[in-house]
């Protein structure tokens, strides 16, 4: 529109609807998810050359795979989260860890990965490129490689700047065998590290809730910690998790319910960090239900306990690692924490998120 | 952390446990005023280590509980409007109106945020000029003097987008009700560490009089629940009706002078409805004429809610300690902490919630 | 009501439009937090925050009665038994 005023209106190319294309663009558009030259270029130009593999170099419809012998592993994950970019990562790198931690807590050696995304009409491309070639940082550390991918794009405003899919496979070496119900009483749970890191880094970049102490995520690829964990305790290596959306106390819930056992930790053994404790304490929050994205819990015999602890405390990732409590027969199907001062009480499951309280 | 950790020192809780069962000669029905502290009780298990004679009860001190339906309606009602940004600590999104949450509202749509401080939504009014940023001012008196400088800020700051929705309560006039009642069992109170922070302990003296009841200000920590409950009871045998303080380190008898002076300048005192047991007088805040420019209730038309109390809630007799959640019938079972029926199952320091979370057997 | 966590003032930052404001620490964490309600307040002195407002400067004096009492409690039970 123009003011009468001020001379010739400004002219917004952008606003046209002039079906030439604009050629170098800085911006995601629609026509990069719709499959023509634009969304060919984008794969040449981002994709490719980040994830060189020659599956996908192949470019087919699906990647067709060799695998050495054992069962496979399959899972597959959806990131969302919000900011896209955090200390100690960004929605690229948790997208692949996340998948190869999934695969790794099946006792799977992590194999290939997928990447989905669906992107909002507007992401800068260079925020797309920084977040693939984090993406190839994580995949190369987890000795993973993406084979397949795929790409569409929304309208502004019907999605939150860029959500991605990761699927990945992985194989199960024989006679490893890790299930939730395979949680005896007397086996001893343990985490690798201090927790609730990851919950509180983001926090502490989102809106309303900033802290003037810069606090990094834990995101990263623990198949290095189970290694160590499967290569000296074996089939005593009961259960893994890592504990992500809803805690170690959600994890741990899911456990002792799936395997009709109950669980009781001990509250001055679990490792909390003092700035997660200080966040923690200002907002109201527990830490046993806050988010973690670089952490493992193990349930092993107790026979192996030890080892499992030395072989993570020797691993960098796993310094601060600890055991942390207990299987036990009853309450069945219940997390119990032995408190600091001397009495016991049902950890429950969360309904819904936590939420910073002034009460 | 330094004035946190030492206060949880098993050692020391088990001294001061062993001390009040030493002391303790008869049965004893103490209050707890205050969530924080039923949080905490339940939290570490604090009730375990109680001699069986000793009764804790929990009081009506959740801000977040005792927040009339009518309020509620009213906050969702603003909250669903396009122009509004609507603030709120945490504990308030999910308490159920008569038809829905705020973060029921937040998720068809409307603009509700969670925030730490009031003057978080101030900043944000600031930042919005286009948009009307309305702060859900909920508490007691240790919240007050935190929403009277944010209404100060905004007016110092000519601010014409920042309106507080006010259900600021009072703990003395609470505290009467509950000793006035005719089937009243309490016979020693812990009265709220902060509240007591903020205002002094002036109040409590005629209180401790007129119903010769020990009243002892504590904290929060599991030290500080087991000296107040000890001095507590250390009263009770003595046969003494005074005003004790357990929680000397951060309340004084004449409270906090600043903030105490700004909660007056701002606001006056008024009639408060508390959800479950029905209105208080002069139990409640609401800013002063000069300043009722800053009032939601009085930007915001709100003529049209109609208000509609869940039958089966029992909030009442919970808040003031004549059941516990365990005998309502609809507790676990119809009103969970997923779909619950009333406040005190939502409120992370509702009775309902905590024996949820940490007691469902018992 | 009245989540109030301890806290030590680390900084007097700014005076602005009738509010003073400070740097507080938690813990591992550090927070910007209203310090009008006690004008008096030093750096390194320990505060009780609540909502983004130091309410109360902390009596380290009567904190340390506290442990005393409590542990003169505990020599008396052992003398006893």
């Amino acid at each position: 529109m123009t003011d009468p005023k001020s001379g010739p209106a400004a002219v917004d190319p952008s606003q046209w609807s002039c079906p030439a294309p604009t050629g170098a663009v800085d911006a995601i558009q629609v026509a990069h998810g719709g499959g023509g030259r634009m969304s060919q270029r984008l794969t040449e130009s981002v994709f490719l050359p980040a994830f060189r593999n020659p599956a996908l170099e192949a470019l087919h419809d699906g990647a067709v795979l060799s695998l050495p012998p054992g069962r496979v592993a399959f899972t597959t994950d959806s990131y969302v989260i919000h900011p896209i970019f955090f200390p100690g990562g960004d929605i690229g790198s948790l997208a692949v860890h996340g998948t190869v931690n999934d695969l790794a807590m099946c006792g799977a050696r992590p194999l290939h990965l997928s990447a989905g995304f669906i992107i909002e009409e507007g992401l800068p491309i260079a925020d797309l490129k920084r977040i693939v070639a984090s993406m190839a940082r994580a995949a190369e550390q987890a000795g993973v490689t993406v084979v397949t991918g795929d790409t569409k794009v929304v309208d502004r405003g019907k999605g939150d700047q860029i959500f991605i899919n990761t699927a990945g496979i992985g194989v199960v070496p024989e006679g490893i065998e890790i299930s939730p119900s395979r949680a005896r009483p007397g086996d001893l749970v343990l985490v690798s590290g201090e927790i609730a890191v990851h919950g509180i880094a983001i926090l502490s970049v989102r809106q309303g809730l900033q802290f003037e102490t810069e606090m990094v995520s834990d995101s990263a690829s623990l198949h290095e910690l189970v290694g160590a964990a499967l290569d000296v305790a074996g089939t005593h290596l009961h259960v893994l998790r890592d504990p992500t959306r809803g805690g170690v106390a959600s994890a741990l819930n899911e456990i002792a319910a799936s395997a009709g056992v109950s669980i009781e930790l001990e509250e001055r053994s679990i490792p909390v960090n003092e700035t997660v404790q200080g966040a923690c304490e200002l907002l109201g929050f527990d830490p046993l239900y806050v988010a973690n994205e670089g952490k493992c819990l193990a349930i092993v015999a107790p026979s192996h306990a030890n080892a499992v602890l030395e072989a993570w405390r020797r691993h960098p990732l796993g310094r601060a690692a600890a055991i942390i409590g207990q299987v036990r027969e009853e309450p069945r199907g219940r997390l119990v924490l032995h408190t600091r001062i001397g009495a016991r009480r049902i950890v429950d499951m969360l309904s819904g998120e936590q939420l910073p309280r002034i009460c | 952390m330094r004035f946190v950790d030492e206060y949880r020192d098993g050692e020391a809780v088990r001294r001061a446990a062993a001390a009040i069962a030493s002391v303790q000669t008869r049965p004893w029905t103490l209050m707890e005023i205050c969530g924080g502290q039923t949080h905490s009780i339940l939290k570490f298990g604090l009730d375990q280590l109680l001699p069986d004679q000793l009764t804790l009860v929990h009081g009506p001190g959740c801000p977040v509980c005792v927040t009339p339906l009518e309020l509620i309606d009213q906050a969702v009602e603003i909250a669903a409007r396009r122009e509004v940004i609507f603030t709120s600590f945490g504990d308030m999104l999910r308490v159920p109106g008569s038809s829905k949450s705020l973060l029921q509202v937040k998720a068809e749509g409307g603009d509700v945020r969670v925030v730490y401080s009031p003057l978080d939504a101030v900043k944000l009014a600031e930042e919005n000029p286009m948009r009307q940023v309305v702060f859900f001012a909920v508490g007691f008196e240790t919240t007050a003097p935190a929403n009277a400088m944010a209404v100060w800020r905004a007016h110092e700051l000519g601010l014409a987008n920042f309106t507080i929705l006010c259900s600021h309560v009072l703990v003395p006039p609470a505290i009467d009700a509950i000793l006035g009642a005719p089937d009243c069992r309490i016979q020693g109170f812990l009265a709220a560490g902060h509240v007591c922070t903020v205002e002094g302990t002036g109040d409590y003296e005629p209180l401790a009089r007129k119903y010769h009841v020990p009243i002892v200000v504590t904290g929060f920590e599991p030290v500080d629940l087991m000296t107040g409950i000890l001095m507590c009871v250390e009263a009770l045998e003595k046969g003494e009706a005074k005003v004790g303080n357990a929680y000397k380190r951060s309340a004084h008898a004449t409270g906090n002078p600043a903030a105490r002076a700004l909660v007056r300048r701002m606001f006056k005192t008024c009639d408060r409805a508390w959800r479950g047991i029905g209105v208080i007088p002069l139990s409640g805040l609401e800013l002063r004429d000069e300043f009722k420019a800053f009032d939601a209730a009085r930007r915001f038309d709100s003529s049209r809610i109609r208000t509609v109390e869940p039958k089966e809630c029992i909030a009442g007799e919970i808040l003031l300690g004549h059941k516990r959640p365990s005998q309502c019938p609809a507790f676990g079972s119809q009103c969970t902490p997923e779909h619950p029926l009333g406040a005190p199952m939502v409120s992370a320091e509702g009775a309902c919630a905590a024996y949820h979370a940490y007691r469902r057997t018992a | 009501m009245c989540l109030g966590v301890p806290g030590k003032v680390v900084a007097i930052t700014r005076h602005e439009v009738g509010m003073q404001m400070g740097r507080v620490q938690f813990g591992g964490i550090q927070k910007e937090v209203c310090l009008s309600f006690l004008p008096e307040i030093q750096v390194g002195e320990y505060v009780i925050v609540h909502a983004g407002f130091a309410i109360s400067q902390i009596d380290e004096e009567e904190a340390a009665k506290t442990f005393e009492i409590l542990r003169q409690m505990g020599d008396l039970d052992d003398a006893v038994r």
